[in-house]
């Protein structure tokens, strides 16, 4: 666990040395602040003392910061060359993958935290559920879990960072409305598998506060899938 | 022994990059791989430092092997890759502690250990920049500094000269050769001299194979075989015929620049120098020139590798 810890130190270390980091906050904020407080149908237009509106601007723009910043992490050291300087050191393949995995997972969570004034500016304004917060940044956190490990495993592909990029979007996409149009198309059991595959679905029921099991599993075994997809990349150097 | 490789092959598609190498080195040498390029040099040394699987063989660095305990295998070894990559945008010493913390030097001994391979490098008066404004020279050291911090039993170089000035050459070599009086250092290069100024034993490996093995000494001796002699001598009388009547001399052939030149072969296990003199003495001829020919490593490689 401990080498787990010290890849994640550095990574971290690695986004806020090269602007990543503030880049990446700054924007964030800036686009889900200014649709959730100025434009559209923000908070005041829906005169609902919920975060309802800064959810579904979340829901979009990670879902493109993820693969900006995923789509270094192992391209780049594959470019470089640094993958070999790293797999030769004392470190298993999958604690290299679960350390970028972290490194990557609390950078997000640093950006959501800072949009906690906006929970407390709209609690101001009116009684919030705590229960729906709770569970809409959970959702959120789950979300961008598993837009980073696909991320990272797109990322173990190639040696591109732009292509690391695209090939992250468009796997992304499935999840994030595809999934969910194919699900609306269709009826019985084949209508209900692809609604349950849509992130959306998901996300929806966690943000109102409701933090079900099944909802966990799915988003947990995405996390899973994605990482160990990246870890069999990083030791196809070993096939025979 | 420290490094023990069994029968160690890898196969890329049809190709065999390193075909049936067994070898050991003793704790304590320091051995170069020479060969040309694609020789299958880095391919080893991969597979030796567990980047890579063997598609058969099996190496064991001091005991443990690389198939089934690649960790501890992974903690003996310093490894600077060729090309050196390095992280461009950390802080040198930031760069070392990370690597000290993966290879798991316990925490007290980290700085300790930091402040030492930044001394032995030479890299104080550049430690507090990033690894990316340095030189070349100076990214070579890091990546030695990095491969040693954690103070392993074996070291691997891969080509670690490439790219360096002479002066930087010159220094990296006594660095490799300080090194070599404590630990076991593999080194690969395709530069001769520098393997031969540094290493105790030099491997020759060819097509994914080894094709030659011993001190610099005993390869160029195995390839000499027979004497050969360039000799001017001044005199009358037919110089050329009466050479090749000594007992001990096999071929002759004439220097076309040299009056009077010839160069001498000797038949095996002769040496002809003493019959050429006494022969000059008794026709009273003046010997100008008597010089061995040492063949070279150059040559010995050539012969090998062509």
């Amino acid at each position: 666990m401990s080498k787990v810890w010290i890849i994640t130190k550095r990574e971290l270390s690695g986004f806020f040395d090269s602007l990543i980091a503030y880049v990446m906050i700054i924007l964030f904020l800036g686009l889900s602040g200014s649709f959730t407080w100025l434009f559209g149908t923000n908070v005041f237009v829906i005169g609902q003392a919920s975060l309802d509106v800064f959810y579904g601007v979340a829901f979009w723009s990670l879902f493109f910061f993820i693969p900006a910043i995923t789509m270094r992490m192992i391209a780049e050291e594959n470019k470089t060359g640094t993958i070999e300087l790293l797999i030769t050191k004392a470190v298993s393949d999958s604690q290299i993958v679960l350390g970028k995995f972290l490194a990557c997972l609390i950078l997000v969570v640093i950006a959501l935290l800072c949009t906690l004034p906006y929970y407390i500016t709209v609690s101001q304004l009116g009684n919030v559920d705590d229960g729906s917060v709770i569970g809409g940044y959970f959702s959120l956190i789950l979300l961008s879990g598993c837009y980073i490990s696909i991320g990272l495993f797109a990322s173990s592909l190639t040696q591109n960072q732009i292509v690391a990029f695209l090939m992250a979007l468009s796997i992304g996409i499935f999840f994030q409305m595809l999934f969910d149009v194919i699900g609306s198309g269709l009826t019985g059991t084949m209508g209900e598998f692809f609604n349950f595959l849509s992130v959306r679905t998901h996300v929806e029921s966690m943000s109102r506060g409701v933090v079900d099991s099944r909802d966990v599993i799915y988003f947990l075994s995405i996390i899973l899938v994605g990482l160990l997809g990246t870890q069999i990349m990083l030791s196809k150097r070993n096939w025979k | 022994m420290a490094i023990v490789v069994d029968s160690l092959t890898k196969q890329y598609g049809v190709q065999k990059a390193v075909n049936d190498i067994s070898f050991e080195i003793n704790t304590g040498e320091v051995v170069g791989f020479l060969g040309p390029n694609g020789a299958g040099k880095s391919t080893t040394m991969k597979m030796i430092t567990c980047f890579m699987a063997p598609t058969t063989g099996d190496v064991h660095v001091e005991g443990a092997s690389i198939l089934t305990e690649a960790e501890s295998v992974k903690k003996k070894i310093g490894y600077l890759p060729e090309h050196n990559p390095v992280y461009l945008d950390m802080p040198i010493v930031d760069y070392l502690r990370f690597s000290a913390e993966v290879q798991g030097v316990s925490k007290s001994e980290i700085p300790s250990r930091i402040a030492d391979m930044i001394d032995r490098c030479g890299l104080d008066a550049e430690k507090h920049k990033n690894i990316g404004e340095l030189s070349k020279g100076y990214r070579q050291r890091v990546g030695l500094a990095q491969a040693m911090i954690h103070d392993p039993e074996v070291l691997i170089l891969d080509e670690p000269t490439t790219g360096l000035d002479p002066n930087q050459i010159v220094e990296i070599r006594k660095l490799i050769k300080d090194l070599g009086k404590e630990k076991t250092v593999i080194l690969s290069s395709h530069i001769l001299s520098e393997v031969e100024a540094t290493c105790d034993r030099i491997l020759i490996i060819n097509k994914g194979r080894i094709v030659a093995d011993g001190s610099s000494d005993t390869l160029r001796q195995q390839a000499q075989g027979q004497e050969l002699l360039t000799i001017q001598i001044e005199g009358q009388g037919n110089i050329e015929k009466k050479l090749l009547e000594l007992k001990s001399v096999e071929k002759v052939a004439a220097i076309a620049e040299k009056d009077n030149g010839f160069s001498v072969q000797s038949k095996p296990d002769l040496s002809s120098k003493k019959e050429i003199f006494d022969m000059c003495v008794s026709n009273s001829w003046y010997l100008l020139e008597m010089t061995g020919v040492e063949t070279r490593l150059e040559d010995v490689f050539r012969n090998l590798t062509k």
